[in-house]
């Protein structure tokens, strides 16, 4: 099936078997292995991207639903030159050990910021109606499905607050 | 996963009429529950008909003080809309506890009533399971019943519906808007929308071949405070053991049975003038212990009494 899929700014004409997720296209057919497939559940969140600027689990999406959506893989959020202030972040604070996990924790810490800049509430929000403020409680809360099998939870919190605190 | 045709139509009547006419069908709505599914080979549609493109995620007042919620919106624009969190706090705690901020940005109102059970005889196809294969026999009855339920069993399944969203709704005395085969629209309660399992664990829903949640309808408000508690195995992310819906002097019950579970003898309890603690058990006295899964029982009627008494004293959440 005919599908076009603007991916890091570039449009992308695919012609796909209706089977294939919006991960292994862009794995499998636009060679972009940054994302990465870790459970292929939507349980582990190593396959996180942004469509429209939203993150989701792109294991968990058909490609062919995404006809003429907006893509963002880890290799559109920055690379070796142009580091986003989230990779540097990462850096810095040494959020990662093997790395497997690290593209998509840090789509998924940018949509995440969005979100809290939007004023989503989550599970860790005392108040509703009031303004949210990024805690930490609030930062692991809303970053629970992203897992790090080296556990560098700590320093991936510490590399968000970072980065949540040169946007606020 | 099983090989199958896709379509994308534009227009309500259109989803409607393609489901309907074509056996083996299915709508694909934010996909988080059934392409996990197909994956499994639990799910096996030979036609998806994916309903993203169709004009329901509006959400609207209605004129008697209600919020009409179209059937698309999802679950992160519904927890964060400003009237849900001032006038129906209990939807946005609810939905906040489901899932991961990814799951929710693509889970949707119609899709989140309508995902299966995570009962893992269910997911595992090695095992009989009457909601998957039915006839076969139901492995929980004297196995893994730690998450099965405690209310409306049968001898043929003690699976749970999984969903927070539910419960809130269930709670607050919503209704959902459909379009049937033939065009027609109906409402029904949200509670009339699940069956309980008795002896068709695999028809869970009162839907028609065809028939698309086009929106849910909250009635305004009742006067009370609103809370949602829910019990689970870690902080995040993970489905509940049970949780428990007040709103006003309205409760629900999650992860307890087939379908969002009112708690209607609680209710008239707390008519007649009971405390939080008897109200909280004159429903679980009603409730069944299947083996692993009477510690529930317990839980249940204290989180019950708690959020009671915490809506009442109008604490937050």
């Amino acid at each position: 099936m005919k599908t076009t899929i603007t991916v890091n700014g570039q449009a992308r004409s695919l012609d796909l078997d209706t089977r294939t997720s919006l991960l292994d296209a862009l794995r499998e057919h636009l060679n972009l292995k940054g994302s990465k497939k870790g459970c292929d559940h939507g349980q582990c969140g190593a396959c996180t991207v942004l469509v429209n600027g939203v993150r989701i689990n792109s294991c968990l999406s058909l490609a062919v639903m995404h006809d003429g959506d907006e893509v963002t893989t880890i290799e559109g959020i920055g690379g070796e030159e142009n580091l986003h202030p989230m990779q540097q972040a990462f850096l810095e604070q040494d959020a990662f050990q093997c790395g497997y996990c690290t593209p998509g924790q840090i789509c998924s810490a940018v949509g995440m910021l969005k979100e809290a800049a939007e004023n989503w509430p989550s599970q860790a929000s005392e108040d509703l109606t009031g303004a949210i403020a990024l805690t930490d409680a609030e930062i692991r809360e809303r970053m629970s499905g992203n897992i790090c099998r080296c556990s560098a939870y700590p320093q991936i919190i510490a590399a968000i607050r970072d980065v949540a605190g040169e946007v606020a | 996963m099983r090989p199958f045709t896709y379509e994308r139509p534009t227009d309500v009547a259109a989803a409607v009429k393609a489901v309907a006419a074509t056996p083996g069908a299915k709508f694909l709505a934010g996909g988080t529950n059934l392409l996990d599914l197909m994956k499994l080979d639990i799910e096996q549609p030979t036609h998806l008909v994916d309903v993203n493109r169709l004009p329901l995620a509006g959400m609207e007042d209605t004129s008697d003080g209600g919020l009409r919620i179209g059937s698309m919106v999802t679950n992160s624009h519904l927890a964060a809309d400003a009237r849900v969190r001032s006038r129906y706090s209990v939807l946005t705690q609810a939905i906040v506890s489901g899932g991961s901020g990814q799951l929710r940005n693509k889970a949707t109102a119609g899709g989140n009533l309508l995902q299966r059970t995570r009962c893992a005889y269910f997911y595992d196809p090695s095992k009989p399971c009457n909601k998957r294969l039915p006839g076969s026999g139901c492995s929980a009855l004297d196995g893994l019943n730690r998450n099965s339920a405690i209310f409306g069993a049968s001898e043929a399944c003690i699976a749970t519906h999984p969903s927070d969203m539910a419960v809130a709704l269930t709670a607050l005395g919503a209704s959902l808007e459909t379009m049937t085969a033939d065009g027609a629209t109906r409402t029904l309660a949200v509670a009339d929308l699940h069956r309980l399992p008795g002896d068709t664990p695999h028809i869970e829903t009162t839907l028609a071949a065809g028939e698309l949640i086009t929106a849910v309808v909250l009635p305004p408000a009742p006067a009370g405070g609103q809370v949602y508690r829910k019990a689970r195995d870690r902080a995040s992310y993970a489905g509940g053991l049970a949780s428990v819906a007040v709103v006003g002097s309205q409760v629900a019950f999650g992860a307890v049975a087939h379908k969002p579970w009112r708690a209607e003898k609680t209710e008239a309890a707390l008519a007649s003038g009971a405390g939080a603690v008897e109200a909280a058990h004159a429903e679980l006295a009603g409730a069944q212990d299947n083996g692993k899964n009477g510690f529930k029982i317990a839980l249940v009627a204290r989180m019950t009494a708690d959020a009671l008494a915490q809506a009442r004293e109008g604490r937050g959440a």
